[in-house]
């Protein structure tokens, strides 16, 4: 099984002035395959940090991180990684971009084309395979990132604030697509939010981060995603249950934001 | 084409650019007014369109072209720069004669000489006083400064004029005034001679011929009763300036002054002090002598004659009068002593039809320039042209040696002399057409140089922006060498790699490798890391990470980059040529330039912008067909 295991990992950014920055401080967890867990966190607690390091853009300066078995040390097929801002290759269309990886591994374009089709109707991009992706609106481009990302078959998929850009509307259909995919693929999503309500309906699991140092502080097992797979995500938000829950979390990380406030002062 | 059709060729053309001037100012104000306009100012759509200004503008600049060149004037009045001609002799003859009164200058020839003597004397007072010879000496000298300011001054009295000399002031007013009347006269000078009429028809038109000057024999009445008057304002002026306020006793006091002074120098300790003092009263002197200042009344007749002379000759011109204001400005036409030319912009300003008759006649292959044709094909044998490509030392690797003649002379060919053969091209082979001449062998400078300096700039410029050692290894290399102006290494590189066409392909080379460096590495450094994880986490190695990833990202800047190169290599090739070289765009200017051939020189000007200006077009169109990306990421 490839589970995802932290174990107590440090993260000190060196600062060009000689101090240094204490991202992260003695993480550990265990992610096992299929979970969906969604991390948040005021900003700057180092979910960015936790999330490269996963996918292997850093090195830990202290603990370890394996994926099935297998120590992280350098970026990888089996992590898939989807960015804030698409970071699409604006120079290919949406097909090229989404076959990226299979032509990186030296497959012909014909070859692609089929597995291309597949991903572009998962996501509800069909027929806009030919169109250059600076064409396309904040949503699609997200879901071309997903489809390039999910048509290597990673293990793990990584998402830093996949929706933070966009619109309220568009971001709870991205939501559904999100809840769907984990659905019908069965992988490991780990995402990153910054909104209290996305992050307990994307995550079977939910980690609460606090900073300085970054560090988990608190840990939810909910059931609004499995819930969101059977209903309406409006109607799940209504649930009293959901409500108490983002209020407890919003009042918790306010405090924490408090404290940094007050640090300051 | 004969000159009168060029004339009748300008002439349309100019009405017609009068007319599209005047139609596209009426139809553009016209969409002006009638457009809904966004009444805020700033807004970038208001300057979107406006074909019709492009034709204003380009239709002004033609007509500016058109008039101060004075191509506009040929085609209208071809006849009246000959009769401008004739006038500007008058002028001409008469310029020593107008110049002694205040008509073309400001004061009368002898007040002007009096003032300016007068500082003179003062001038050498000060010398005297300064000059620490001895006391009695320097009285001397100053009581010969008095004596020399009386006699200028004698000159300005109304006795000092002989009787002959007003009787030659008389005449030669009375002459002058002779002049005038002919010159009123309607009949004169009388109807042509056949020879005068076979004469003038024969001469080359304006602009005809190598000088290209105006016709100077008059072809018309007016123009000959100019000329006429001019033979005898030039016998005139002879005269006047022959009348000088002399006479046999002032000349004799003179020289014993002179004599004096030259008495004055002594040859102790002051001999060189004396020797200028000396000198510059008796430059003074000599200046008296030439009899140039007359009583202040003196010369009154001939300057009331010459009056009369310039209003009639005023009234005479009549429309020549407007026309030389209007068709022909910013100059005039001057008579010299052999040919009439044209000054000011006429002169410096190539006609565009002259240009273009120019261009017309050296891009004939037949002709092109220094027997080199402007852009043309020659026949080249295949062979010599594959040659170009293989390098002559592969027949050095072949084993064995190459081989020696034998005792009967005889030259065995072996495989290395065959191979010798083929990579120098020597051997028969079809002829294939290529392009040849001035403008192609500069395209292909620009071009050679700025293949090299993509080809080795742009990997050097990416490895700059992805490697500290290489960012750090060969950046003081090319910032040090790339603020160089292009030129100011010319010589060196002219030197080291010969005048042909490799020191002018390294110049460029160096100029665009050093431009697609910098931008490439721009690129390069300019790519969003979140692109370069996703590659990497979507398993690209670093070399695809390079071609795939930072390549593509960096083509804007790569491209603006050649964009610039092919700017700055243009104008570095031209300048290039021009210091050596016998094939080129620049070199077709510089030879020129020493022939004084402003139509040629245009002609280069103009081929020079418009090549550029495609160069340009081609390169904007390249970048909105490769990077439609650009600005919408
Ligand atoms: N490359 C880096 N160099 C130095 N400091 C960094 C770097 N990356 C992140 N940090 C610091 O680490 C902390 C956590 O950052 P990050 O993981 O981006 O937070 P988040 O994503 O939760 O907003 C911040 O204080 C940030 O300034
Ligand atoms: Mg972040």
């Amino acid at each position: 099984m490839s589970d995802l295991v932290a174990a107590g990992l440090d993260m000190t950014f060196p600062m060009p002035d000689g101090d240094s920055v204490h991202a992260l401080k003695d993480v550990s967890f265990t992610l096992k395959q299929g979970e969906l867990l969604s991390v948040l966190g005021p900003s700057g607690c180092g979910k960015t940090t936790l999330l490269n390091l996963i996918a292997g853009f850093l090195l830990p300066t202290g603990g370890s991180l394996s994926l099935g078995g297998e120590e992280i040390n350098g970026p990888g097929v089996n992590r898939g990684m989807v960015f804030q801002q698409g970071a699409l290759f604006e120079w290919l269309t949406v097909a090229e971009n989404v076959d990226f990886g299979l032509r990186m591994k030296g497959m012909k374009k014909r070859q692609t084309r089929g597995k291309v089709e597949e991903w572009l109707e998962i996501v509800g991009l069909q027929g806009f395979g030919d169109t250059p992706t600076y064409q396309l609106s904040g949503g699609m481009q997200q879901r071309v990132a997903l489809a390039r990302c999910l048509i290597n078959d990673p293990d793990l998929i990584l998402m830093d604030e996949p929706l933070g850009a966009l619109d309220a509307l568009t971001r709870e259909k991205m939501q559904s697509l999100v809840l769907k995919i984990w659905k019908e693929t069965g992988k490991t999503i780990m995402i990153i939010t910054h909104s209290v309500e996305e992050a307990l309906l994307l995550g079977e699991r939910l980690f609460v981060m606090a900073p300085r140092p970054g560090r988990l502080h608190k840990e939810y097992h909910l059931p609004f995603a499995e819930w969101g797979l059977q209903k309406d995500l409006r109607d799940v938000k209504a649930e009293p249950e959901f409500s108490a829950n983002r209020d407890e979390i919003l009042s918790m990380i306010w405090n924490m934001e408090e404290e940094i406030m007050g640090g300051n002062a | 084409m004969s000159p009168e059709t060029v004339r009748l060729i300008v002439g349309v053309l100019f009405v017609l650019l009068v007319l599209s001037f005047v139609g596209s100012i009426v139809y553009g104000r016209k969409v002006v007014r009638t457009e809904v306009t966004d009444a805020v100012f700033g807004n970038p759509v208001r300057a979107l369109g406006g074909w019709y200004w492009v034709i204003t503008g380009v239709c002004s600049i033609l007509l500016l072209w058109f008039y101060f060149s004075w191509d506009a004037a040929r085609a209208y009045f071809p006849n009246s720069a000959n009769e401008m001609c004739q006038v500007a002799r008058v002028d001409s003859e008469l310029n020593a004669l107008r110049s002694s009164f205040p008509m073309q200058s400001r004061l009368l020839r002898s007040t002007s000489f009096l003032d300016r003597e007068g500082t003179q004397i003062e001038n050498a007072r000060r010398q005297i006083s300064k000059s620490d010879i001895d006391p009695a000496l320097r009285d001397q000298y100053l009581a010969a400064a008095d004596t020399v300011q009386a006699m200028l001054l004698t000159r300005a009295s109304a006795e000092s004029l002989s009787a002959e000399n007003k009787t030659a002031i008389d005449e030669l007013a009375r002459k002058i005034d002779e002049a005038t009347a002919r010159l009123a006269d309607p009949a004169f000078p009388g109807p042509a001679t056949e020879a005068e009429i076979k004469a003038a028809a024969e001469q080359p038109a304006w602009g005809e011929g190598v000088k290209k000057e105006i016709p100077d024999i008059p072809n018309t009445d007016r123009g000959r009763k100019f000329l006429k008057i001019s033979e005898e304002m030039s016998a005139i002026t002879a005269d006047f300036t022959k009348i000088r306020n002399l006479d046999d006793d002032f000349i004799a006091e003179v020289k014993s002054l002179s004599d004096e002074l030259k008495g004055l120098q002594t040859s102790g300790d002051d001999a060189e002090e004396t020797k200028t003092l000396t000198k510059s009263l008796d430059k003074i002197l000599k200046r008296i002598d030439d009899g140039n200042i007359f009583p202040p009344a003196a010369l009154d007749p001939i300057e009331n004659a010459m009056k009369r002379f310039n209003a009639e000759q005023s009234e005479q011109k009549g429309s020549l009068k407007i026309l030389d204001a209007l068709a022909f400005p910013g100059g005039e036409i001057r008579a010299g002593s052999t040919a009439c030319t044209e000054q000011g912009s006429g002169r410096w300003l190539p006609k565009p039809s002259d240009t273009l008759t120019s261009l017309i006649e050296i891009s004939d292959p037949t002709v092109g320039f220094k027997t080199v044709p402007l852009l043309w094909y020659e026949w080249k044998p295949a062979s010599e042209m594959l040659a170009f490509f293989i390098p002559d030392w592969v027949a050095d690797l072949v084993p064995g040696e190459y081989p020696r003649h034998t005792a009967s002379g005889v030259i065995d060919a072996n495989l290395k002399t065959k191979v010798l053969n083929f990579a120098t091209g020597n051997y028969p082979s079809f002829s294939i057409p290529v392009p040849a001449g001035h403008l192609w062998d500069s395209i292909m400078r620009v071009l050679a140089g700025l293949f090299l300096g993509i080809v080795l700039g742009v990997p050097l410029g990416l490895f700059m922006g992805l490697s500290r050692f290489a960012k750090g290894f060969f950046d003081p290399l090319i910032e040090l060498y790339r603020p160089v102006p292009p030129l100011a290494w010319a010589p060196l590189i002219l030197t080291i790699f010969g005048i042909n066409d490799d020191g002018k392909i390294f110049l460029l080379f160096m100029v665009a490798f050093a431009i697609m460096v910098i931008s490439a590495r721009t690129g390069a450094t300019g790519t969003q890391l979140s692109k370069i994880h996703a590659a990497h986490s979507l398993g690209a190695s670093n070399r695809q990470i390079i071609r795939k990833v930072i390549l593509p990202n960096s083509l804007p800047e790569i491209l603006t980059g050649i964009r610039i190169a092919i700017g700055v290599c243009w104008g570095t090739l031209v300048a290039a040529e021009m210091l050596a070289g016998t094939t080129g765009i620049g070199f077709i200017e510089n030879v020129a330039r020493k022939q004084s051939n402003y139509e040629i020189i245009w002609v280069t000007i103009i081929l020079l912008g418009l090549l550029g200006l495609l160069f340009d077009l081609i390169m904007r169109w390249i970048i909105n067909r490769t990077i439609p990306w650009r600005g919408k990421g």
